[in-house]
């Protein structure tokens, strides 16, 4: 009976244990920086490339959906081409995360963005919300 | 004022507590009934006083009193009332309060109910808890001091996050964290057990409702904040694997675990030191779960802010596991089974089987979510494992579950005859492979979908088949159809209790499954007037407009369904912009249906009004996950009614 048992257990094991080691070759993703991927970048290889989203390099094309930027860290840039628009937290200045792969092309394809949140929320304490309109205008204007 | 009023209750809250978890101990140790009255009413009076922090608390958030730095970090002039209140649990040090107050609570009702019914364990359960609540205290007053001043006093206050102000943010946060803290009170049990050697059925049965009752809580905190993440975040999703999710999902999964292996004990005296060893374990994850997600040493999207919090948690919880594990080490010999398996086909196999993949799906949670700590320290690369991984691991596991929850309930225990199983599992088997042939004739390529969809047919095939059965044999005896089942469910409450919520883990199971293999999304950009076309939905794009709120601005974009199921509605997705952010927050539309949820996003716009991007999806029987949670609702209450079984 009990052979059985333990049999039954060493196969469960070597299940759970062959799933986890197939999930994990078969998604991991590496954390970079710019500097980091720009040293040696590999083709096909899933990466999330945190840095800057550099000042004036984002573009944005409606009619297409193509969102063009740069990543930086100081030292080095990576220009990004994703598909969609933006999401909320995201802007020229700000820190942002993106999931993609490094193209042969020279350029990183974006498949996801995750724009980080700051920290503490840096309010402007001055504005009222009567002023919210001017800055909903000014929010805006990066992405024209 | 406030201030000092919170910071003095909470320090006199903490002595008491100390004081009465020493003197529950003391008077269990040298049997006097007076050490344990006293510390009985110090419980009482610490309740009482961590009450009397939340509604300092709150009424600091109603009174805009921007010297409690908490409150100015998330409120200002402009948050509706509703929200001054939802904000006292919003952030991470009111969320503390909120957990030391249900610890308390639990504490007080396990005075009330269980002080005369278990006197051994009693005394040493309440030391467990008020142990408990010390330490939550403590993480009050030294790592995250809820009371601090803010100096100097701003004007204004900085806000509330955004993406809290809504609904779901009273109810998710309560029903979640009365889960977690529910798991305290058998987890105390358990550590009473072990200290006074009592280690037999009697903690489990005294534990029963509460171990339920923490498991529903923590299923509904679960769902909620997966429509909480549904309907606000905006992505169309409504569980993402992220670490804060997870962080909830392990504990649920050890505790329904649990809640399965403790009726093996009952019938057979089997698995003891599984037991203890479970409840511990579920214990610990909840502690693991909050160091995880309070700590900042995984990031998420919503995980609080780092501080000197994690630390704390990492030690208490160390102190918790080498604690636990030295008594199960001192009882050991006392653990030994006293039942034997049989076979490995009986239920016992089935129940341990059921187990060990629930522990092993947790154990996948775990891996998966401390991977990019694990790789770090090992490797020195930071590698993370998303979705993909946990989806990849865990649907055979699930998938196994759910055949397992067809198997359990019905075969026999000891040794499943050949007989008894082609009597119960003949019928049903015979249904899900029909169900899955004909679901691939109708071209149902996804394989993980028809094998899921047929399980679940052939699992609700034996639900049907014992209620059949059941109701004809009280039917024999001269009861007619409906009374029969009415009686057969309230007389068999346990057992039929446990039979609706497996249905509703089946409902939530279809919704999963069709959600993953049929929903459609696709993202465009309309000039006014134009249409697009998805799912079998014809949407129109009529225009922008701008509006002023009490706290924010909005840009609302008005989209109609103009041909197709749901004609004439008209969606409005918006972005808000609050003046503390510096982003817009999209506002989700929706409309949902029993098949199908329309869902829009507003990406971006031109100013003019005269074109939008939007995103656009039909996510398919998201509903049934809700609706599951109805179902499993009404399953939990029914299983916590007294029983009433007839005495023959």
């Amino acid at each position: 009976m009990k052979t059985k048992f333990l049999v039954g257990g060493a196969v469960i094991l070597i299940a759970l244990g062959y799933m986890i080691w197939a999930g994990v070759t078969q998604s991991a993703v590496y954390f970079v920086t710019p500097s980091e991927l720009t040293a040696a970048p590999v083709a096909g290889k899933a990466y999330r490339l945190g840095g800057l989203v550099a000042p004036g390099s984002l573009k944005w094309e409606p009619r297409t959906l193509d969102l063009t930027f740069t990543m930086s860290d100081g030292r080095a840039t990576v220009p990004v081409r994703h598909k969609g628009a933006a999401p909320d937290l995201f802007g020229e200045g700000r820190g942002a995360v993106v999931e993609g792969q490094w193209t042969a092309d020279g350029y990183f394809k974006a498949s996801l963005i995750m724009a980080k949140h700051s920290e503490e929320y840096k309010a402007p304490h001055d504005l009222k919300e009567s002023q919210s309109k001017t800055l909903l205008k000014t929010l805006e204007e990066p992405k024209r | 004022m406030i201030p000092e009023l919170g910071t003095g209750a909470l320090l006199v809250a903490l002595a008491l507590c100390l004081y009465g978890a020493v003197m529950a101990a003391l008077g269990a140790r040298r049997g006097r009934t007076a050490y344990i009255e006293s510390a009985q009413h110090a419980a009482l009076a610490v309740f009482v006083l961590v009450t009397t922090c939340i509604l300092l608390l709150a009424y600091a958030f109603l009174t805009f009193d921007f010297s409690v730095r908490y409150v100015a970090n998330n409120t200002n002039l402009g948050t509706p009332f509703y929200y001054r209140i939802t904000a006292v649990w919003g952030a991470l040090e009111g969320s503390i309060v909120l957990w030391s107050w249900m610890v308390a609570l639990y504490t007080l009702v396990v005075v009330l109910r269980h002080r005369t019914s278990a006197r051994e364990l009693y005394p040493w359960v309440l030391t467990v808890m008020l142990s408990v609540i010390s330490f939550f205290l403590l993480v009050m007053t030294v790592a995250a001091p809820v009371f601090a001043r803010s100096v100097p006093i701003p004007a204004d206050g900085r806000g509330l996050n955004p993406l809290l102000e809504d609904s779901g943010m009273i109810t998710h946060p309560l029903a979640l964290y009365l889960g977690f803290t529910g798991f305290t009170v058998p987890f105390a049990f358990a550590v009473a057990a072990l200290i006074t050697g009592r280690v037999g059925d009697f903690w489990i049965t005294t534990t029963r409702r509460w171990t339920i009752l923490a498991w529903y809580f923590l299923s509904l905190g679960l769902l909620i904040g997966g429509w909480w993440s549904y309907h606000v975040l905006g992505w169309g999703g409504y569980w993402a694997w992220d670490p804060v999710e997870n962080a909830a999902f392990m504990p649920w999964l050890t505790g329904t675990a649990f809640l399965h292996s403790v009726m093996i004990q009952e019938r057979r005296r089997m698995l003891r030191l599984w037991n203890i060893a479970l409840v511990i374990l579920t214990f610990s994850l909840t502690l693991f779960g909050t160091f995880l997600t309070r700590s900042g040493v995984i990031a998420s999207v919503h995980a609080f802010t780092q501080g000197a919090i994690g630390i704390f948690f990492l030690s208490f919880l160390a102190l918790v596991v080498l604690t636990s594990l030295a008594l199960i080490a001192w009882r050991w010999d006392d653990l030994a089974a006293q039942g034997v398996l049989d076979s490995v086909v009986s239920r016992e196999s089935a129940f341990l089987l059921n187990n060990v993949l629930l522990v092993a799906a947790a154990f996948t949670v775990f891996f998966g979510t401390v991977f990019p700590l694990l790789s770090e320290a090992v490797r020195g690369v930071k590698v993370s494992v998303g979705a993909p991984f946990f989806n990849q691991v865990n649907v055979p596991l699930f998938l196994s579950l759910i055949f397992l929850m067809g198997v359990g309930p019905l075969i026999a225990w000891r040794r499943a005859s050949l007989d008894n199983l082609k009597r119960n599992f003949l019928g049903p088997v015979l249904i899900g492979a029909v169900a899955a042939l004909v679901l691939r004739l109708l071209g149902v390529r996804s394989t993980v979908a028809v094998v899921a969809l047929a399980l679940t047919l052939f699992v609700s095939a034996t639900i049907l088949v014992d209620l059949v059965r059941a109701t004809r044999a009280r039917r024999t005896m001269g009861e007619r159809t409906l009374p029969a089942l009415g009686g057969l469910l309230l007389r068999h409450n346990r057992r039929y209790g446990g039979f609706i919520v497996h249905l509703a883990v089946l409902v939530m199971a279809v919704g999963v499954t069709g959600s993953q293999a049929w929903s459609v999304h696709t993202e465009m950009t309309l000039q006014k007037g134009e249409q697009t076309e998805l799912g079998g939905y014809r949407v129109r794009f009529d225009g922008l407009r701008e509006s002023q709120e009490s706290n924010h601005g909005k840009v609302t974009g008005t989209f109609t369904v103009v041909a197709g199921r749901g004609a004439g509605d008209v969606l409005e997705p918006a972005k808000k912009f609050y003046p503390q952010e510096q982003s817009p927050i999209a506002y989700v539309d929706y409309r949902l249906g029993f098949i199908d949820d329309l869902y829009l996003v507003l990406g971006d716009f031109a100013r003019d009004g005269s074109h939008a991007t939007v995103k656009m999806q039909v996510n398919r029987m998201v509903s049934w996950i809700w609706i599951g949670g109805l179902i499993l609702t009404l399953g939990t209450l029914l299983s916590v009614l007294p029983e009433r079984r007839k005495i023959a």
